[in-house]
């Protein structure tokens, strides 16, 4: 079945414990989505949140752009003394990791609940 | 095979409603889609819906269908960001050519040119955690070749190679020279 085409980026931010998780749908994309999640991330930072996890599931689509925007959010993140992690990659995303050679930077989970309990092990 | 004409688009808001594909019999014609955009993000994700029925057409799998339209993406976005600087009076120009054993996609744009081997590799150690840089290398990763011309004060024009893995026999047409009938207009 051919996926459905979104316009844009849309994300649902949930507390749960210490751990911000940012459910992702849509295009990260040069434009409108990367600006979306910079400025995303740059407010959980600035309000303390610390510990963010990247729900990319239903993420549709990812350019070298949005790429870019993972590779600045982790840094931002990073530089906070914080974590960033990503969830749920779709085949297109871990790919694109690979082939950049990212994969080995993020720490990526298939499942929420360890994810969350990761960030307490590492905190 | 999809028709053959030569066929320009211009994307003002309704455009799209009149943009057909039309499945015909691709003998003695050329299979060639072109269209001139206004430089304006906005019609990136159109060119990538042209790219992907093109490559159906063509023949690839979905999984080749979406390396291509990712690598046609990074091209416009090339061409439209860092070639026209974003600037709204510049246009680019995309060719489709489905040949007997290829498909090769020509994005042209008016910006001052640049250098492919200039940009540092983005998966040396020091360059992974840049922000920018991976466009041309994940064209490069998508297709089977990918070249650079330098058009002197007209702009710079990419062309993408795709080798298909079947042939169209003779007699099914879409001959290399029946293609060059398409023409390079601009």
């Amino acid at each position: 079945m051919k996926e459905e085409r979104t316009v844009s980026m849309k994300t649902v931010v949930r507390q749960i414990d210490s751990v911000t998780v940012v459910d992702v749908s849509g295009r990260i994309t040069l434009g409108e989505g990367c600006t979306q999640l910079r400025e995303l991330i740059r407010g959980q930072l600035s309000q303390g949140n610390k510990h963010v996890l990247l729900n990319l599931g239903d993420v549709t689509y990812i350019d070298s752009s949005g790429i870019g925007e993972l590779v600045s959010s982790y840094t931002a993140v990073s530089n906070q003394g914080g974590q960033l992690k990503l969830l749920n990659l779709t085949k297109k995303v871990q790919d694109l990791l690979q082939i950049t050679k990212l994969y080995t930077i993020f720490d990526v989970h298939d499942d929420e609940a360890k994810a969350i309990t990761s960030f307490k092990a590492s905190a | 095979m999809f028709r053959a004409s030569l066929t320009f688009f211009r994307p003002y808001d309704n455009f799209t409603k009149g943009f057909v594909l039309t499945p015909v019999d691709m003998s003695r014609e050329a299979s060639c889609v072109e269209m001139t955009l206004e430089n304006n993000l906005k019609y990136v994700e159109l060119a990538e819906e042209v790219a992907r029925r093109v490559c159906s057409t063509a023949g690839f799998d979905e999984e080749e269908q979406q390396k291509i339209e990712m690598a046609v993406h990074e091209s416009l976005i090339n061409a439209i960001w860092h070639g026209n600087q974003n600037d709204p009076r510049k246009q680019v120009w995309l060719k489709f050519q489905i040949f007997s054993d290829r498909l090769e996609v020509r994005v042209r744009d008016q910006g001052n040119g640049f250098n492919p081997e200039a940009v540092p590799d983005p998966i040396a150690e020091a360059n992974l955690l840049k922000v920018s840089g991976r466009g041309i290398f994940l064209i490069r990763a998508y297709v089977d070749e990918f070249q650079v011309k330098n058009l002197a004060g007209f702009g710079t024009e990419v062309t993408l190679i795709k080798r298909l893995n079947r042939t169209i026999k003779s007699d099914e047409g879409g001959t290399d020279r029946e293609h060059e009938d398409c023409g390079t207009s601009n």
